[in-house]
């Protein structure tokens, strides 16, 4: 007979829920989010014995109180969702603790298997369960299985068939909590099931004994009957009070108190031990990880063992996209006319997506090297050992690793640094670390670092690479206080972690995670990031030059065609626009000929008429000249024909800059003025700041449209620097301005989209506006007190 | 000679058992549900470099805690001598 089964896969962070999930569902895995909230589901579906499955992979918890956001999930899931079966997976080297959480299960009521994960893990540690009876004592079936080598997982799902099959019951577990509170228990249960108003989800017993946790959320939910509600609350006050006078101990201390004591006496009774008294594998290493000198010693060269992985290892990758992206540029150049469609399908379409996917080899290798950090345990490591610094600037342990990928180390890119800040569970660290990366110094800020430093600091190049680092780790964390110590301020969340065992990751689990992030920002970044960049595109082009303005540059053209022409000494060698027209495609193939050395070629074009015209233009601005020597006429038309190409260069120039000037950008950059004129920078800085929203790196390759250079190449920046060094307008204090302004202001486009999928477009919102006046106050405070000091003008 | 000190308190590799955690709230429920509860066996295992967090041996697992937080349990060694 044909079914379908929902079970729902639970369990403590570290007892291998994930590796279980895997082994159950292999690739057919789907994540969606939980509705409303950013905690992912993952789900997958099989075919067991004529059963359809469908395996929901809740949160990692360790216990379900109301307190933390993957709790409440995992337990909403539950009780509106109703899934046939819960399957708790329970470390069995760990099995106290992990039992507490099976406890809790079992005080719901839900249908459930214990999956005793890992029994060779605990067999080599002397550790071992006798899980019938487990199974006996708990009421509940025991699956031993180690996920890792697929052993025991047909034992569970056979299981789960046969159980679900027999339409199982929700049937809450009577345990004993102590005399008061077992009486006030079954007085309230006994009040709840009179009631009519209350929904039957959940057991009356359950909601009894939650009520007496303090839980808010069930408190909530018992208010729906105004009279019990004020009833049942009367009643917990009393045995709240009764209880503090003579334990001295809230009734939810009490209550988890007992669910240990069960648990320890079951676990006396069903496992047996040798005492350990020698360290174990995992110890010996946690001498040397988190010894503590060597420890930290270790931690850096890690650190930056996985910086410099990622970022050799993804080269390769990086330049065949480039490569693929600028053969497809060429490709629309030649089948899409010269115009507004080509620059936006190449301007606004590919080099947008493109900018995305460039960074995809990046994020899989960023994202590879952390799986391995986390699977293997030593993440937890980490975090253990920079806390105590961490925790002074209102982060948490587990925010390093963000700031690192964040270009901690420059270099590195914030948007898998956004991203990484997913291990830090408590909301307020979480949201106040991806809002202070993106001031790290990411890979797209070195080359305009390397712009300025190369016109203004170029003796002092390595030095200023390092306090630029520094200065970026300074700026980052006294954000972070600040951002902790106003609008999200509140206690530091305890450190209450495990450091678990230390394991070898499998290739399996590593590729999963890996190919499970990357896809999720391919998704997520590449559809919002399309319309976004063809919105940039079109403030950098649009309203665009007016026809006057067109007219002007199309007559100034005519105009130097014409004054060429008629000079005397050209007149006898080129006659009219067509023999120009001849003479400029010659000398253009003639200047390629020669870069390539193609003989073959040169001959052929030394047949044609103006050929010795063109040999003489290229005599005279290379140097180089072959065949016999040129008369008086020759030189003159050359020398005509070389201050001509200038000034046609010169009127290009000015046209691109006067278009520039007259898109939305443009105007934005002029209107800015007002304000960014204490910082010293005029429209020119402004608009390329515009620019540099979508990627820093346009910063360098807008001033240089700015700046009257044409097209710069930002990897070949030497002809701005050097624009810049002899611009009377420029000084090293106005350029190390510009250099902080850059490291501090907006982060780019793809940043903030990724802050807005991490938290809302209210904290992506307020990131744009608190990089923006933080790097605006200490520009200000630069330029402004560097120029009272007389520094660097 | 048995006396009962702060967490905090204890030498590396130190060993003792849980008398009593006088902590209520947030914190007094994350140390319980990781079975920091009273009379459970832990060891000091080690301590972080700048001495905070402390980490301990319980239950078969290793936990961290914030000194602050090491504060609120007391624990019941042998005392030598």
């Amino acid at each position: 007979m044909e079914r379908e089964i929902t079970i729902a896969l639970s369990g403590n962070p570290n007892s291998g829920k994930t590796t279980v999930f895997n082994a159950i569902t292999g690739a057919r895995q789907q994540i969606a989010n939980y509705p409303g909230v950013t905690v992912e589901k993952k789900f997958g579906h099989i075919r067991h014995k004529d059963s359809d499955i469908e395996v929901v992979d809740l949160p990692g918890t360790y216990s379900l109180t109301a307190y933390s956001l993957e709790e409440i999930v995992a337990r909403d899931f539950l009780v509106n969702e109703r899934p046939d079966l819960v399957v708790d997976i329970v470390d069995a080297s760990n099995l106290d603790r992990n039992l507490y959480l099976a406890v809790q299960f079992m005080e719901l009521g839900i249908p459930l298997i214990i999956a005793l994960n890992m029994v060779d893990v605990a067999e080599s540690r002397d550790i071992i369960i006798d899980h019938r009876q487990l199974s006996a004592l708990l009421e509940v079936p025991v699956i031993p299985m180690v996920a890792r080598s697929n052993k025991g997982i047909q034992e569970l799902l056979d299981k789960a068939v046969e159980i679900t099959g027999n339409d199982p019951q929700w049937r809450p577990a009577v345990i004993s909590y102590g005399m008061d509170i077992d009486q006030g228990l079954n007085k309230i249960e006994a009040i709840i099931k009179t009631s009519k108003v209350y929904d039957r989800k959940y057991p009356a017993r359950w909601r009894a004994l939650k009520c007496l946790e303090g839980d808010s959320q069930i408190k909530e939910l018992l208010k729906r009957d105004p009279d019990l509600g004020e009833k049942i609350d009367g009643i917990c006050r009393k045995i709240f009070k009764h209880i503090m006078d003579t334990l001295e101990e809230e009734p939810e201390g009490i209550i988890a108190d007992h669910r240990y004591g069960y648990i320890t006496g079951i676990t006396k009774k069903t496992v047996k031990r040798k005492i350990e008294s020698r360290l174990n594998l995992s110890d010996k290493i946690d001498r040397v990880l988190t010894n503590r000198i060597i420890g930290p010693l270790i931690m850096m060269a890690l650190l930056y063992s996985i910086y410099v992985f990622t970022f050799s290892a993804s080269e390769a990758p990086v330049i065949w996209f480039e490569a693929f992206f600028d053969l497809l540029k060429r490709a629309t150049v030649s089948v899409i006319p010269e115009g507004n469609l080509q620059s936006l399908i190449v301007s606004g379409v590919i080099d947008g997506v493109g900018g995305v996917l460039g960074f995809v080899p990046l994020i899989m290798f960023m994202f590879f090297s952390i799986a391995i950090m986390e699977d293997s345990g030593y993440m937890a490591r980490v975090a253990y050992m920079l806390d105590r610094v961490l925790r002074w600037f209102g982060l948490h342990g587990n925010s390093v690793m963000p700031l690192v990928i964040s270009g901690g180390i420059s270099g590195g890119c914030a948007v898998p640094g956004v991203m990484a800040a997913r291990t830090l569970r408590d909301p307020k660290e979480r949201i106040a670390t991806i809002l202070v990366v993106p001031f790290m110094n990411c890979g797209a800020k070195l080359p305009v670092y390397a712009v300025l430093i190369a016109a203004f600091f170029v003796e002092h190049k390595a030095r200023m690479l390092f306090i630029l680092t520094l200065l970026s780790w300074a700026f980052a964390l006294f954000a972070a206080k600040i951002i902790r110590s106003t609008v999200l301020k509140g206690p530091k969340t305890p450190f209450v972690m495990e450091l678990p065992p230390y394991r070898l990751p499998t290739l399996k689990g590593l590729l999963i995670h890996t190919w499970e992030r990357t896809w999720q920002y391919i998704k997520k970044a590449g559809t919002v990031i399309l319309g976004f960049s063809i919105i940039l595109w079109l403030m950098m082009t649009f309203p665009g030059p007016s026809v006057e303005q067109s007219n002007f540059f199309g007559d100034q053209r005519k105009q130097l065609e014409r004054s060429f022409l008629t000079s005397p000494d050209v007149r006898k060698l080129v006659k009219d626009e067509k023999d120009l027209a001849e003479l400029n495609g010659l000398y253009n193939s003639y200047v390629q000929a020669m870069k390539k050395n193609d003989t073959a070629l040169l001959d052929n074009l030394s047949t044609r008429p103006l050929s010795f015209l063109v040999r003489t233009v290229f005599f005279l601005e290379s140097g180089k000249f072959s065949g016999q020597e040129a008369d008086g006429n020759h030189l003159n038309a050359a020398a005509r024909y070389i201050n001509y190409l200038r000034e046609m260069i010169d009127t290009d120039v000015r046209e691109q800059q006067a278009a520039l000037k007259g898109t939305i950008a443009g105007w934005i950059g002029q209107r800015l003025e007002t304000i960014t004129r204490p910082l010293g920078f005029d429209y020119r800085t402004n608009i390329a700041l515009v620019g540099g929203f979508a990627a820093k790196e346009v910063v360098i390759s807008t001033m240089g449209t700015a700046y009257s250079l044409g097209v710069v190449d930002p990897d070949e920046p030497g002809s701005l620097s050097e624009r810049l060094r002899n611009d009377p307008g420029w000084d090293p204090l106005l350029a190390f301005t510009l250099i902080i302004f850059t490291m501090l202001y907006v982060p780019c486009i793809i940043t903030v989209i990724m802050i807005r999928k991490e938290s809302s477009w209210s904290w992506a919102g307020f990131s744009i506006v608190f990089n923006l006046v933080v790097a605006y106050l200490v520009s200000l405070v630069i330029r402004q007190g560097g120029l009272f000091l007389g520094l660097g003008v | 000679m048995k006396t009962v000190i702060k967490m905090r308190e204890m030498s590396d590799n130190q060993e003792g058992i849980i008398k009593k955690i006088s902590t209520t709230g947030e914190m007094g429920r994350r140390i319980r549900e990781m079975g920091v509860v009273p009379d459970t066996w832990i060891q000091i295992q080690g301590r972080a470099p700048l001495k905070d967090p402390v980490a301990i041996k319980i239950r078969d697992y290793i936990l961290t805690l914030r000194n602050n937080e090491a504060d609120h349990i007391l624990v019941e060694i042998d005392e030598p001598g």
